[in-house]
């Protein structure tokens, strides 16, 4: 029926196992059955205790202190952030700034360069399928500073619609940004081609990363990526805690965005000068205990390695979409396997999304419903509300079993077979 | 039904499974709704799914407030008929006197309602309390 992944290169069960609370029975006695990873990861007993043990045995404010926690704090830390270079391949450390989760990167962008660089008739272009928080920070901003906004329109199937780029992407373009991930469609965007187009009009290229990067490797200096946000608590890590790379040189040209202690060289009473990067958008204390544990989300998922993962994902995503398929009046939203990630958004004709959602949850099968921060998105495809079941690397084939039964129980509800 | 059955009944029914599959069927049984009456003018905002709901005074002696409503999600459906036996063919005084928030947390049902449909809920609440206040 579809390809099984060998025990030897991922045991689900014993992956299960690191999450304590996979193992846990719901208030009614039935499973868990938890598929709204691409809202937020569940936690492994490893993030867990990294966060815990920061607070139990060694907790200071960081970059401050000069006695011992302080100094242990401060380079626990660094530790982490070399460990996000590490897996973006970014080239300095000083590139990675910790926010706290992608709408805070990406509003970092748009207020910290968008505010100093986009002039009247400026264009920003984004896309059909961005989540709002990589579309309102570039409404504001380009209203702001008398630029456009500009849409890559999406294909029937729920692709980037590459014919039609031309049309949107001229020499006007100061930037894109696009997600390398849709929330809703799981669309997989190419970004090496869109970033190929982008640079051959001088334009920059924001990727948000918050659904692709728990589940594909990145390298932003191959294609050359300028920004790139994602968060923690989608990556398995805590949440509090994101990541905005940026290109030294853009993050060196660009003003801060939020001021006040630890960003600063020098303040005098009429003006400041700013600290040297990453100190420069790190104004305030950050997550720490958050970003020290981001570290051994990383590390779990580098450890049983991402094409493993992305091995198990793509035929749980596949098995979904051919059981899904079958149940009379379901749509999917999106295109084929072999264009996405392990997302999978549909309606049941006759059944309003909460409803839907609403019995699924009666049976422990979690789930997401509404328009999932995407408005826009659901105008284009003509409806208001889908529900979205996601995967992640602790999902079985028995729990896409367990979502298509529910699915049947809700239709049986509704006297719908 | 009146309202203290329909408290009875919830108490009966225990826990939220067993409602949210009795409001189901609550909502199947609710009175049909006129189709040429599903007008912007007859939409209650606030609320995800579409939901319509019309009200008309009837005379004669002490005024009471006949109300039909609709919905295409039918939990929502279910929501509307306890509303109905809350405040369907009772006086604007009655009306008027009566918490829909203590009614929602006496059957149970505030804890397990999305903030949404709370607020989907209190939009009908509102347009009701204010056609009883316009007929008092």
């Amino acid at each position: 029926m579809s390809e099984t992944i060998p025990d030897h290169v991922f045991d689900v069960e014993a992956v299960r196992r690191d999450f304590p609370i996979l193992g846990k029975p719901l208030s009614t006695g039935k499973p868990l059955v938890y598929l709204d990873t691409g809202a937020s990861a569940q936690k492994p007993q490893a993030v867990i205790d990294a966060e815990r043990e920061c607070y139990e045995n060694y907790f200071a404010n960081a970059y401050r202190g000069v006695y011992q926690f302080g100094d242990r704090v401060s380079q626990a830390l660094e530790a982490s952030r070399e460990t996000v270079r590490a897996l973006l391949n970014a080239a300095s450390g000083e590139e990675i700034v910790f926010t706290s989760g992608t709408t805070m990167s990406i509003n970092l962008v748009s207020n910290a360069w968008g505010r100093k660089f986009l002039r009247p008739g400026d264009e920003v272009l984004v896309t059909e399928m961005e989540h709002h928080a990589n579309l309102v920070p570039w409404q504001q901003i380009t209203r702001e500073k008398g630029a456009a906004l500009r849409y890559v329109p999406i294909t029937a199937d729920g692709r980037l619609d590459l014919d039609q780029l031309d049309e949107v992407l001229s020499d006007r373009t100061r930037l894109l940004a696009v997600t390398g991930m849709s929330n809703v469609l799981g669309t997989v965007n190419p970004i090496g081609e869109l970033v190929r187009r982008a640079k051959r009009v001088g334009a920059l290229v924001l990727v948000d990363g918050a659904q692709s990067v728990p589940h594909h490797t990145l390298d932003v200096r191959h294609p050359e990526i300028d920004f790139l946000a994602f968060s923690g608590h989608k990556l398995y890590g805590p949440t509090g805690v994101g990541v905005l790379y940026g290109r030294r040189e853009l993050l060196d040209a660009m003003d801060p965005f939020l001021c006040g202690g630890h960003m600063i060289e020098r303040v005098e009473r009429e003006h400041s000068t700013w600290a040297e990067l990453p100190a420069k958008f790190e104004a305030g204390t950050i997550p720490i205990a958050q970003a020290i544990a981001l570290k051994a989300g990383i590390e779990y998922v580098e450890r049983l390695g991402f094409d493993a993962i992305a091995a198990h994902e793509r035929a749980l995503l596949r098995y979904a979409h051919e059981r899904l398929g079958a149940i009379p009046g379901l749509t999917i939203y999106g295109p084929a396997v072999e264009h996405k990630g392990s997302i999978v958004s549909f309606t049941v004709a006759g059944i309003a999304a909460e409803d839907l959602a609403v019995l699924l949850d009666l049976k422990g099968v979690f789930v997401r419903h509404g328009h999932h921060c995407t408005m826009p998105l659901h105008a284009v495809l003509g409806v208001s509300a889908t529900v979205r079941a996601s995967f992640g690397l602790y999902n079985t084939r028995a729990e896409v079993d367990a979502l298509v039964e529910a699915i049947h129980f809700a239709r049986r509800k509704l006297r719908l077979e | 039904m009146t309202l203290d059955e329909l408290y009875d009944e919830f108490d009966f029914l225990g826990d939220w499974e067993s409602k949210c599959e009795y409001l189901i069927e609550l909502g199947f049984d609710l009175p049909p709704f006129p189709a040429e009456a599903k007008t912007e003018e007859h939409r209650v905002h606030g609320c995800q799914s579409n939901v319509w709901l019309v009200a008309s005074v009837r005379g004669n002696g002490p005024p009471t407030i006949d109300i039909l409503a609709d919905s295409d999600a039918m939990i929502v459906r279910g929501l509307i008929a306890v509303l109905l036996t809350v405040y369907s063919g009772r006086t604007p005084r009655e009306i008027l006197a009566t918490d829909p928030q203590e009614v929602f947390s006496r059957l149970g049902l505030d804890r397990h309602l999305s903030s949404a449909r709370k607020n989907g809920l209190l939009g009908m609440v509102k347009r009701i309390r204010t056609l009883a206040a316009e007929a008092a």
